[in-house]
């Protein structure tokens, strides 16, 4: 009968590794809002679970250079009660904090929603739209990589055996620039993205759009990074010719499937429109 | 006595805490999965993975093998047992069937159907036994659509099907099980006399009824044969009836102890897990508990049916109806027995008309076979027939609430399933929306306003009640009801009231099947109302005996003895001049005075008041999303007598989100080969709190004159209205008048592209 291995280090090296001389599957196990749920339904039988919990530099968030390092294991309730967190990435807070309940937001942290991999977890197009980074700390050392290139199909990732993402990296926040996510659910809460959008744009002082990364969440295998959808934002003051172009651009970046949280069309639609909105806000934040 | 003629009554209308109230929100209170017995095995089940599919062979041997296995079973240890109607919760069903539907015999006949069940030593060790029990499964064609089951050329489920209700009866088998017609006048004639004519097909999505507790029990097979159940049900007689028919077992040998119930409406008014339970033990010796994952409860348990309504209904330029002409489709799921009976029937009861006829099939399909849920079939047909009139309303440029009105049935409207309507309060529940403050709230852009009507009979029955009298004068009310909506309260409420004592001091409790007379199940809304006569019948006889002791203390006829506020008193001076004798003092004095004072009463009540609600919703779509929020809900009702006001508002907050949920949202997904797809509450989607309003009420007052205190059922009548409700608010809102159920975000925003296309 089933009986998987458990181990809880307190130290970096210590996970890696357990997790490079681990026979078969071995999966970290951060808040285990995703993991739990795929052991209980019996979807996973990993044979070595790594609780990170205990490691200590996995539990902070530390200001770095005008920017931030939040370790891989901080809950979502955590990133919400951070000082200054949510007033210089408001999107990104607002898209963690929108996973599960309350009672989820103890527990559930950025890495575990990057590194389950899903195309519709909530605070990834949040990041890949901030420039956010990862710290990935294996048996050769520490390598860092933006955060798009984490996730590279639906459950799987780019991470080697052995390998663990130790912290997310927010850059420093040029002046005048915003970001914002949303995501579309039938309901209020408790709920699966049927379409994410996260946008962080830069102004310069006249109110001109000067950068701008736009990203979908559950439209595709992975995360999308669009360009297109930025471009069509840079040079603009989000006028209805730059947000039509946004919306056109976001809906054929789509590559959706038809499933039991929304039709191939609906997707496309609401991707367009949700860019159109998240623009908006990201705008505004900026000071537009 | 009250103006109006009615008692003044001091319990009866208060709002005292409920007496479960502490165990439930302490968690103490035991429901199906806490419960346990030393030594008890986990029972596990094994569920057809295909949608339809004959069971060549199954073989058990290596799961009988495996260390920690006591027992494994199938249909075959099961009696066949031959076809024998009987009624089932809120409607009629086949022991046969439900036999069948327990474990399956030769066919699977859904995605979730039972074929076999182990008893273990570990959840592991059961988990390992269901592994390794093997199935010979011949795949057949399947079919999940209800007009798709009806189609000749149809994958037929059951072969000795012929459909009832034509004339000449078939000769070849169909899913349809059964055809029924009821009409009143000369419908077709009558659209004749119609200036506009409003007619539309409608469609709903079966629906799950959501309660929070997995079905669980935990069941111990003696070795004298005496069977112990402990169980949540909505009916411990019920489970003990059908468990003794579906094995072979005597009445007499089984005792079912009712366990708290977390929800029902409806869907705990079978049998799943007993009959297998009782299986196991009897094989294994050893009690065994089994409990549902939320997955079984999808895949295994049974929904509401989904159904098509085609509406026809005629009106004279001045809003008055004519005529009302509908036909239902109702999927049953995989045996006969879908509840459109009671959705014909309730179709156009909240009017007033001559001339009205309905037609309904029920259909067979390769879903679980669907159990009652809260006024079974009345929303199907209500959410068809009140979008019609709402359309009318459009057409006549009327007032939809004044429209209404103007129909509405009222004392002395014979309805079209029979009956001649006596004191009910239609017109009432549609004045008092009117009264309202939410009636006239204005609208902004893309928000619109709906009001929808609704019906439910409600029942009365058979019931039992004992209420004894301790030692110190307090009191214990003893029924068999399992309390799910707050009966606790208005037994002891009701008790109080006739012995003239605070609430406090009586104690309700829900006995076990051995210990109090029969109560038919916990459905129909009829506890406050039936099992809440024997309460009062009960304790009225109790007061007769404590008037006869102080008759004897007295030495007076007890004739001459009133009993006033809970202690008995001379009936005037000519009685003579005693001091009253308290409750307390003949409780203290019972022994001396002809022993303990106790009194049963069993009947079966009859004249159960029809209950009519009236529902205004206020939304607002986002025509990009297809999102549709909603800002505002107010629902009316007439109770006739609201015993317990707090549990009468919310048995009609409840039933109206239950019936937003299945506006929006709820909706069962199959894959092309009948695999349900969204078993969990995850991808089944009821409203979570963030998505409502506070739903407002307003509890009108019509009393049932055939129930002591007024009482009339409340707990199903709020799920009728809403989905018209809804679905004639969006319609105000964006102009597009949705027929489908459920108007989830895709189909609203697909409907908005439609519109602007044909606009262009």
């Amino acid at each position: 009968m089933y009986a998987p291995s458990f181990a809880a280090p307190t130290t970096v090296a210590e996970a890696v590794q357990l997790l490079a001389n681990a026979s078969g599957v071995a999966k970290v196990l951060a808040g285990g809002t995703d993991l739990l749920v795929q052991l209980r339904s019996g979807i996973l039988k990993p044979d070595l679970i790594v609780d990170t919990k205990r490691i200590p530099e996995l539990r902070t968030i530390t200001s770095e250079g005008g920017g931030y390092r939040i370790g891989a294991s901080v809950s979502g309730a955590e990133a919400g009660e951070h000082a200054t967190l949510s007033r210089d990435w408001p999107g990104i807070v607002e898209a963690v904090e929108l996973i599960g309940s309350t009672q989820i937001q103890g527990r559930a942290s950025f890495v575990g929603n990057l590194c389950n991999a899903s195309p519709a977890a909530d605070s990834v197009p949040a990041l890949i739209a901030a420039g956010a980074t990862v710290v990935i700390a294996g048996p050769n050392g520490e390598r860092e990589v933006p955060v798009e290139e984490v996730p590279t199909g639906p459950g799987s990732t780019s991470l080697a055996k052995g390998e663990m993402v130790v912290a997310v990296k927010l850059p420093p926040k040029p002046a005048r620039t915003g970001d914002a996510y949303l995501r579309f659910i039938p309901r209020t809460e408790m709920d699966i993205a049927v379409v994410g959008a996260g946008v962080c744009v830069t102004l310069d002082e006249g109110g001109t759009c000067t950068a701008a990364k736009v990203s979908l969440g559950a439209v595709a295998p992975t995360v999308l990074v669009v360009p297109d959808a930025a471009a069509a934002l840079i040079g603009s003051k989000l006028d209805d010719a730059a947000l039509a172009a946004l919306d056109a651009a976001a809906r054929a970046a789509c590559k959706p499937i038809d499933d039991k949280r929304g039709t191939i069309e609906y997707r496309t639609k609401v991707a367009g429109v949700l860019a159109r909105r998240a623009a908006a806000t990201a705008f505004k934040r900026a000071g537009a | 006595m009250a103006p109006d003629g009615t008692p003044d009554l001091k319990v009866v209308g208060t709002r005292p805490i409920r007496p479960d109230g502490v165990d439930k929100v302490t968690g103490r209170a035991q429901f199906g999965a806490d419960f346990q017995l030393p030594g008890q095995l986990v029972g596990k089940v094994l569920r057809s993975p295909h949608a339809h599919a004959r069971i060549r062979s199954i073989d058990t041997s290596k799961a009988e093998a495996i260390p920690g296995v006591k027992a494994v079973m199938t249909a075959a240890d099961m009696p066949e047992i031959t076809s024998e109607e009987a009624f089932v919760g809120e409607g009629p069903a086949d022991f046969k069937d439900m036999s069948g539907n327990t474990m399956a015999r030769d066919k699977a006949l859904y995605d979730g159907h039972a074929v076999a069940a182990v008893a273990a030593t570990s959840a592991a060790a059961a988990d390992a036994a269901l592994a390794a029990i093997e199935v010979d499964y011949e795949v057949l064609p399947h079919v999940i659509d209800v007009e798709d089951a009806m189609v000749e050329g149809a994958p037929v489920l059951h072969d000795d099907m012929f459909t009832s209700g034509v004339d000449p009866k078939p000769t070849t088998p169909s899913n349809v099980a059964k055809r029924m017609v009821f009409e009143l006048g000369d419908v077709d004639a009558a659209f004749g006399k119609a200036d506009i004519v409003i007619e539309r097909k409608y469609k709903t999505a079966p629906v799950h009824q959501g309660y929070i507790e997995p079905h669980a029990c935990v069941a111990q097979y003696a070795a004298d044969g005496q069977v112990q159940i402990y169980c949540s049900s909505q009916g411990q007689f019920m489970v003990r009836a059908y468990v003794a028919k579906l094995l072979g077992i005597d009445i007499s040998e089984i005792r079912v102890t009712p366990l708290e119930i977390g929800g029902g409406f409806g869907g705990k008014t079978l049998v799943y897990l007993e009959p297998l339970a009782v299986v196991l033990s009897r094989k294994s010796g050893r009690p065994v508990k089994m409990a549902m994952t939320r997955e079984e409860v999808f895949r295994g348990s049974g929904p509401t049916s989904g159904g098509t309504v085609w509406v026809k209904i005629g009106a004279k330029r001045d809003g008055t109806i004519v005529a009302g002409d509908a036909v239902l489709k109702f999927q049953a799921g995989a045996y006969a027995g879908s509840p459109v009976g009671p959705g014909c029937m309730t179709a156009f009861a909240v009017y007033d008309l001559q001339d009205v006829r309905i037609t309904g099939y029920d259909v067979v399909t390769n879903r679980p076979k669907v159990a009652a849920y809260r006024a079974p079939g009345a929303p199907i047909s209500n959410f068809g027939v009140e979008s019609a009139v709402d359309e009318l309303a459009r057409e006549l440029d009327m007032d939809p609430v004044e429209l209404r009105l103007k129909n509405a049935a009222k004392k002395g409207t014979k309805a079209a399933y029979g009956p001649t309507f006596g004191d009910i309060g239609c017109v009432e529940t549609l004045e008092a929306v009117k009264d309202h403050p939410n009636y006239n709230v204005p609208l902004g852009p893309n928000q619109g306003r709906g009001v929808a009507a609704g019906f439910w009979f409600n029942i009365g029955g058979e019931s039992s009640a004992t209420v004894n009298i301790n030692e110190d004068g307090t009191a214990v009310v003893a029924t068999g009801n399992p309390d799910i909506g707050g009966s606790r309260a208005s037994m002891a409420m009701m008790a109080a009231e006739v012995l003239g004592i605070d609430v406090e001091r009586v104690r309700p409790i829900v006995a076990d099947t051995s210990s109090v007379g029969y109560c038919f199940l916990t459905g129909g809304s009829r506890v406050t109302f039936a099992t809440g006569m024997a309460v009062v019948e009960a304790s009225k006889s109790v007061v007769n005996e404590l008037k006869a002791r102080a008759a004897k203390t007295w030495d007076i006829p007890v004739d001459a003895v009133e009993w006033q506020d809970g202690r008995a008193v001379p009936a005037g001076s000519n009685a003579g001049d005693f001091e009253p004798l308290s409750l307390e003092d003949l409780a203290a004095k019972s022994g001396r005075t002809g022993g303990p004072i106790a009194a049963t009463s069993s009947l079966n009540a009859q004249g159960a008041g029809p209950g009519f609600g009236t529902h205004l919703v206020d939304v607002e779509v986002d025509r990009e999303t297809g999102h549709v929020k909603v800002l505002r809900y107010l629902a009316t009702q007439d109770a006739g007598r609201a015993i317990h006001p707090s549990y009468v508002e919310g048995q009609i907050q409840g039933g109206a989100v239950q019936g937003i949920g299945w506006a929006l949202n709820e909706e069962y997904i199959y894959d092309d080969q009948g695999r349900l797809e969204n078993p969990g509450f995850l991808d089944y989607r009821i409203p979570v709190a963030s998505d409502l309003p506070m739903i407002d009420t307003v509890v009108v007052e019509v009393p049932n004159p055939r129930h002591p205190y007024g009482a009339r059922g409340v707990g199903e009548v709020p799920i009728v209205p809403p989905m018209a409700a809804m679905a004639n608010a969006i319609q105000d809102a964006i102009g597009i008048r949705m027929t489908e159920l459920p108007m989830s975000p895709p189909k609203v925003r697909k409907a908005v592209d439609e519109q602007a296309a044909a606009e262009e």
